[in-house]
């Protein structure tokens, strides 16, 4: 399982859903472990330097939004690459 | 799953049917010895999960021990239908004054369980019921009440049995009855049930398949038998890429992306939903297509199993394209499987809208689903698109079965 550090310029890419975390939230290693409590899929890792991704899990997102309810606004998009990089909830 | 004869006489015998005296013999030397504790004459029997044993000559009558032994012998070295026998079932050679049929199957069409009797035992039954349809009975019955006596017994009034051998049948068919719902059976039937010469009655021979579902809830009857967690008992050993179907649906627990089965057509199949397999199975086949596979998906799999589900099927040697078809869905997400397939077709470096010859999955997510078949430029249909429709279309798609050209462009809901 391959995990890594993503923000606004690198975000971590599947091949349907990307996944894009502000600077600003990145580091903070008690939003990561309520994002990798929430995602049903296990996208979200929380790691010793904050919130990591798994790639390889990406494309099996389920857009149900929870990660996007236990952030503070704006802190992490979801982006359907499928769908002209529309943002999940946008 | 299918039970070897000499385990279908040990449920038999379980549920107080008489059967004849007989033993398993793995060896001559096994076999003469059983034939010598039986002392009469003999019938040496191949234990194979195949039919037409008798036709093979895996069935052979013995008068003596010596040659209850030889005949063992060569019925051993056998092979029949592809299968090597597990051993030979030595069994007393009763004289009959008479031979009966008593059998009980699901009737999948009733969906009830039907016992069926007739005086003409010791044939196949379905030739039988062609030639003398008069001389086979049949009844349904509940699968929720208690099978009784009575039952059986107007069963086998109707072919106009009475007096002694009405009452001494009567507990053997309502047995194999309440035996087919105690142990799950899809099929229980003893042929020849014989009349012996002193007006008694014993299973000759008994034929038993359970449902495969089963097998955890008659772990019990399973353990008494002998049969093993690895026994698949299928008509044949699954091939490498069913195999293969299996670690592909091992992969996690979501959901249902396998149960395959091998055949040799060249357009590949992931389908399913609620029966919705099988139908379009039979829908491609009706519409000249040749089927590479069949499968099962379902129960909502995660991407990673659909994707390795079509990569497997898209790279089985001699298929063209593969169909994605499912009847309506409701627990299963349409844009998870498009994601799947649509995935499998990049990372074997085929373009989805060259592979896919059609993807028919409405119901639940479908838009989102639509949305990313659309992005890939692969040809869709929603629920205006019939199974049989949507099938006809994936044949034609890939030059098999008749083409009707006026329609070969159409896609109901298709993207453009
Ligand atoms: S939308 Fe749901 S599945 Fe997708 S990343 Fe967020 S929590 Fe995970």
């Amino acid at each position: 399982m391959s995990v890594e550090q993503v923000g606004p310029r690198a975000p971590a890419d599947g091949l349907f859903i990307a996944v894009e975390v502000e600077e600003w939230a990145v580091r903070d290693r008690e939003l990561a472990a309520k994002l990798a409590e929430v995602c049903p899929v296990d996208i979200y890792h929380a790691g010793a330097r904050g919130i990591e991704v798994v790639r390889e899990h990406l494309d099996e997102c389920v857009l149900c939004e929870l990660c996007l309810n236990a952030a503070p606004p704006g802190a992490i998009r979801v982006i359907k690459r499928y769908d002209g990089d529309a943002p999940l909830r946008a | 799953m299918r039970f070897f004869e000499y385990e279908s006489r040990v449920v038999t015998a379980k549920v107080g049917i008489p059967v004849t005296r007989h033993g398993l013999a793995k060896t001559a030397d096994e076999a003469r010895r059983i034939a010598e504790q039986i002392g009469g004459p003999v019938v040496i029997k191949s234990q194979v999960l195949s039919g037409g044993r008798m036709k093979a000559g895996g069935v052979k009558f013995a008068d003596t021990p010596d040659e209850a032994a030889r005949h063992a012998d060569q019925i051993l070295d056998l092979e029949i239908g592809g299968h090597m026998p597990r051993g030979v079932l030595v069994d007393d050679r009763a004289p009959l004054r008479r031979e009966y049929y008593a059998g009980v199957v699901w009737d999948g069409i009733r969906k009830l369980p039907v016992m069926l009797f007739s005086d003409m035992g010791g044939i196949d039954i379905e030739e039988v019921a062609q030639t003398h349809p008069d001389r086979v009975v049949r009844v349904h019955f509940s699968t929720l009440r208690p099978v009784s006596d009575w039952q059986a017994k107007q069963l086998i009034t109707s072919l106009g049995i009475s007096g002694s051998a009405l009452n001494r049948l009567t507990p053997i068919v309502a047995r194999l009855a309440r035996l087919f719902l105690a142990y799950d059976m899809t099929l229980a039937e003893i042929n020849p049930l014989g009349e012996l010469q002193d007006g008694s009655f014993v299973a000759l021979d008994a034929h038993m398949e359970m449902e495969n579902e089963a097998r955890r809830r008659q772990h019990a009857l399973l353990h008494e038998l002998g049969v093993g967690d690895e026994e698949t008992r299928l008509a044949r050993e699954p091939t490498a890429f069913e195999l293969a179907g299996e670690q592909v649906d091992a992969q996690d627990h979501r959901g249902v992306a396998g149960n395959v089965t091998e055949f040799d057509g060249d357009l590949g199949l992931v389908i399913g939903a609620g029966g919705g397999s099988l139908t379009l199975f039979d829908a491609v086949r009706a519409h000249g297509g040749r089927p590479a596979n069949y499968c099962e998906i379902g129960g909502n799999p995660s991407v990673r199993k659909a994707c390795g589900l079509a990569k497997l099927v898209l790279e089985k040697p001699g298929v063209d394209k593969i169909a994605v078809m499912m009847s309506i869905v409701s627990n299963t997400r349409v844009d998870i499987v498009a994601r799947g397939v649509i995935k499998a077709c990049l990372e074997l470096g085929y373009d989805p809208a060259e592979k896919i010859a059609i993807f028919r999955i409405p119901g639940a997510w479908e838009d989102e689903g639509f949305k990313i078949l659309r992005r890939y430029g692969v040809q869709y249909a929603d629920r205006t698109v019939s199974l049989h429709e949507a099938a006809r279309r994936a044949v034609e798609s890939i030059g098999q079965g008749p083409m009707r050209s006026s329609e070969a462009a159409t896609a109901d809901g298709a993207a453009a």
